[in-house]
């Protein structure tokens, strides 16, 4: 018998690779699947389309939790802040990394299976050195980097695919987003906000890689909403995508938040400065505007809206309603109606201390602000929420079971900021409020200096808020909610995971981490055993809020860095 | 051809006055412009010059417009807010701001505060350090005066730039690197290569 020699070797190389995961062919990620995920796995940013960080899977519950152990552990051996969800599919498990890494694992055993890591320019100044996750798509992985490319590699084999330049990242764009994958698209947007971009989202074919549309979040004059921009300013207007956005598949809508306006002083930029600091509503095949909502217009506080809306069934005042749900940075909770098109208010109120909004227009949602805490160049103002906001980028979860939804917050903080002109200059920090001001921006009111980070549970039903867990300094915690009836978030510079019971917020579970605790956590099972997976290594902007409170504080607190994925399990 | 730069007469006070050159460097320029028949502001790239400050460049302001003018002694004040500068070759008049690598925060302190390793690379107070944190390479535009420290807004990393760029605080883990400099006249001139490589670490 003849027999050839290539293919046979070729076939032996592909054995470890199909077994590499105890022994599973890699199942293919589809849009079903990311919209209704089976509970066992975690295809996404947070666990499905409509952005809730929920999962249906029970065996660790509130009565069993405290026999929560570490079952495997990793060191990534890179510092700063690693953010983004342990990604679970049949067996394989991703994890992204600063510095544009990428680690699969045998989710099982904690195997390291293959690591990619992305060349960085020597030049590349990284604001905020972080990733915040993967998308899976068919036999894919998608990574978009603080570079501005959008990478695509082999699922099973860690291979590169395509490398595609998205945007120049010597102008001050950069990616830290995991990218939403639909109806074979890839979609990502950019940061830089800080440095007088010009935000946009766009889509990649997934197969390719090629653009398939791209639409600014800040429009042209001859655009709608190009006129709420005087003169050229709409070009370095900011407006950045931080953040995955949701998806409703009925209506073929993904909807993403916006964030703030730049420079930062609205004096520079006079309108509402659409879209900015807003929630837009694209069309997945096209990349149109079909709605939006401006959380608030002319964005004095760099209030960034980072997070995308959750999408949740709601029913107000005996009225069903297909809601967005978002806490803002501006420290209002926001209620909105989503619609073929269109995006309706429908109600607003604070979570935390906010001392800027006089009122709400209760049809249009459209705030009125006291002057007196508006910053402007020039100006020296108090604000409250700090200008990290009632809750930044640290996603909120809904849980189901309980229809509650959890709020990492930063409450009764305040900042106090000056405005100074400032003028562009293309790759350069385009503020316009002196860095020593930044630096030191935090103002500490009697209740502050008594808590500030808290973990929320809110009835959006009713508009009531059902509990409350207060921590003495930030909360800079991603939550994960289980039907276990169970809330997971770290954000403490005490370095501890915590879990709560999510009905009564009791205090039901910690672990000392290495490091502190900013990964967005996640949950899978493999073989009957339910796993909880979060990253801890500390860094960014709550490294940032740290050095704030040091500059304004007698205590000094310094947070170890230093990345380390975490699984734990039940304790046979 | 060869390209002369009228160069700043550094022991004029009036002509070392910041917002008084603002006004020269136009006319500089424009000389400049006439004499090489080339755009005023010239890039090193342009000129096929290796981009990296290297002795006997001067430096400029980084955010003046117009050509480059030679920063003195007096433009930097002691426990001032530091200027951000570019190296450029004297002769050529090539700005070297080809890649933000070269970034030189300039700061000038008490003389006798600055240790006696690193005196040598001062110039009557004045210390010039990359403008790039080792940590993340974000730029550095603060020193606070009080406490001897360099700040690095991204990060919080601090750094003693009395004492050649040590890491005081923050997630940095290497030296910032400093700039040897020296006077020529009230010039302030490179006096040789970063003594360690500007950048991030990883």
């Amino acid at each position: 018998m003849k027999i050839n020699l290539k293919a046979f070797l070729g076939l032996l190389l592909l054995v470890p690779l199909i077994a590499s995961a105890g022994n599973q062919a890699y199942k293919p990620v589809t849009d079903s699947r990311l919209d209704k995920p089976e509970a066992e796995n975690w295809l996404s940013y947070r666990g499905n389309y409509a952005g809730w960080g929920y999962s249906d899977l029970k065996q660790i519950n509130t009565k069993n939790v405290k026999n929560l152990k570490l079952a495997w552990a990793y060191s990534t051996g890179m510092t700063e802040g690693h953010q983004s969800p342990p990604m679970v599919n049949n067996g394989y498990m991703y994890i992204t990394t600063p510095n544009n890494q990428v680690i699969a694992f045998e989710a099982k055993t904690g195997k390291e299976l293959w690591r990619y890591k992305k060349t960085i320019p020597e030049a590349l100044s990284q604001l905020h050195p972080t990733n915040r996750g993967l998308a899976l798509y068919g036999d894919k992985l998608y990574l978009a980097t603080t570079d501005a490319n959008l990478v695509a590699l082999d699922a099973v084999t860690g291979k590169v695919l395509w490398t595609k330049p998205v945007v120049d990242w010597k102008k001050g764009y950069y990616m830290t987003l995991a990218p939403l994958a639909a109806k074979g698209k890839i979609m990502l947007g950019s940061s830089g906000g800080e440095y007088g971009i010009r935000g946009f989202v766009a889509a990649f074919d997934a197969e390719t890689g090629d653009e398939v549309w791209k639409t600014y979040t800040i429009p042209a004059p001859n655009e709608p909403g190009g006129d709420t921009w005087p003169g050229d300013t709409y070009k370095t207007g900011g407006g950045s995508v931080w953040i995955t956005g949701s998806y409703d598949r009925d209506t073929n809508l993904a909807y993403w938040g916006v964030g703030n306006a730049g420079p930062w002083m609205p004096d520079t930029r006079a309108g509402d400065n659409l879209y900015a600091n807003s929630v837009l509503a694209l069309n997945v095949d096209t990349g149109k505007l079909e709605g939006y909502h401006q959380y608030h217009q002319n964005d004095a506080w760099d209030w960034d809206e980072v997070s995308a809306p959750l999408l949740i069934d709601v029913e107000r005042k005996g009225k069903k309603i297909k809601s967005l749900v978002h806490a803002g940075r501006n420290g209002y909770l926001w209620l909105l109606e989503r619609t073929k098109g269109p995006i309706n208010f429908v109600d607003a109120w604070p979570y935390v201390t906010q001392n800027v909004f006089k009122s709400i227009d209760p049809v249009t949602g459209r705030p009125t602000y006291d002057p007196a805490h508006t910053p402007g160049t020039g100006k020296t103002v108090n604000f409250c929420p700090s200008l990290w906001g009632g809750k930044d980028w640290a996603p909120e979860a809904y849980n189901p079971q309980t229809g509650l939804i959890y709020i990492p917050a930063n409450n009764n903080l305040c900042s106090e900021l000056t405005g100074e002109p400032t003028k562009y200059k293309s790759g350069e920090l385009f503020i316009g409020v002196a860095i020593e001001n930044i630096l030191t921006n935090v103002r500490m009111t009697e209740k502050s200096k008594q808590s500030v980070g808290e973990v929320q549970a809110w009835d959006v039903n009713t508009g009531k808020k059902v509990w409350t867990h207060t921590y003495p300094q930030m909360n800079w915690g991603p939550l994960l909610t289980t039907a276990g009836n169970l809330v997971f978030g770290g954000g403490t510079n005490d370095r501890l995971f915590h879990a709560f019971d999510a009905t009564t917020g009791k205090l039901v579970w910690e672990f000392p981490a290495p490091s502190g605790i900013t990964g967005v956590p996640s949950t899978y099972e493999i073989d009957g055993e339910q796993y909880i997976a979060v990253q801890s290594g500390w860094g960014v902007d709550a490294e940032r809020m740290q050095g704030a409170f040091n500059a304004v504080l007698d205590e000094k607190t310094v947070v170890p860095q230093g990345g380390t994925l975490m699984v734990f399990k039940l304790e046979k | 051809m060869k390209v002369q730069i009228e160069q700043n007469d550094c022991s004029c006070e009036s002509q070392c006055n910041l917002s008084r050159r603002n006004a020269l460097k136009l006319t500089t320029g424009v000389v400049l412009g006439l004499a090489a028949g080339l755009s005023p502001i010239l890039k090193a790239e342009e000129q096929g010059e290796q981009s990296s400050p290297a002795a006997g460049d001067f430096l400029a302001d980084a955010y003046a417009e117009g050509a480059p003018v030679a920063l003195c002694l007096n433009d930097i004040k002691v426990g001032a807010k530091p200027i951000v500068a570019y190296p450029f070759n004297p002769k050529t008049g090539v700005l070297k701001d080809d890649t933000r690598l070269n970034k030189i925060l300039l700061l000038r302190v008490d003389a006798k505060q600055i240790s006696q390793d690193f005196q040598k690379n001062s110039a009557d107070g004045v210390l010039a350090y990359s403008g790039v944190c080792t940590h993340k390479g974000c730029d550095i535009t603060t020193y606070d005066a009080a406490n001897d420290e360099i700040v690095c807004f991204c990060h919080f990393s601090k750094f003693q730039p009395t004492s050649g760029g040590e890491v005081l605080g923050g997630p940095a883990t290497r030296n910032l690197p400093i700039l040897p400099i020296k006077l020529d006249n009230e010039t302030l001139v490179v006096a040789g290569t970063f003594l360690s490589r500007p950048g991030t670490t990883s």
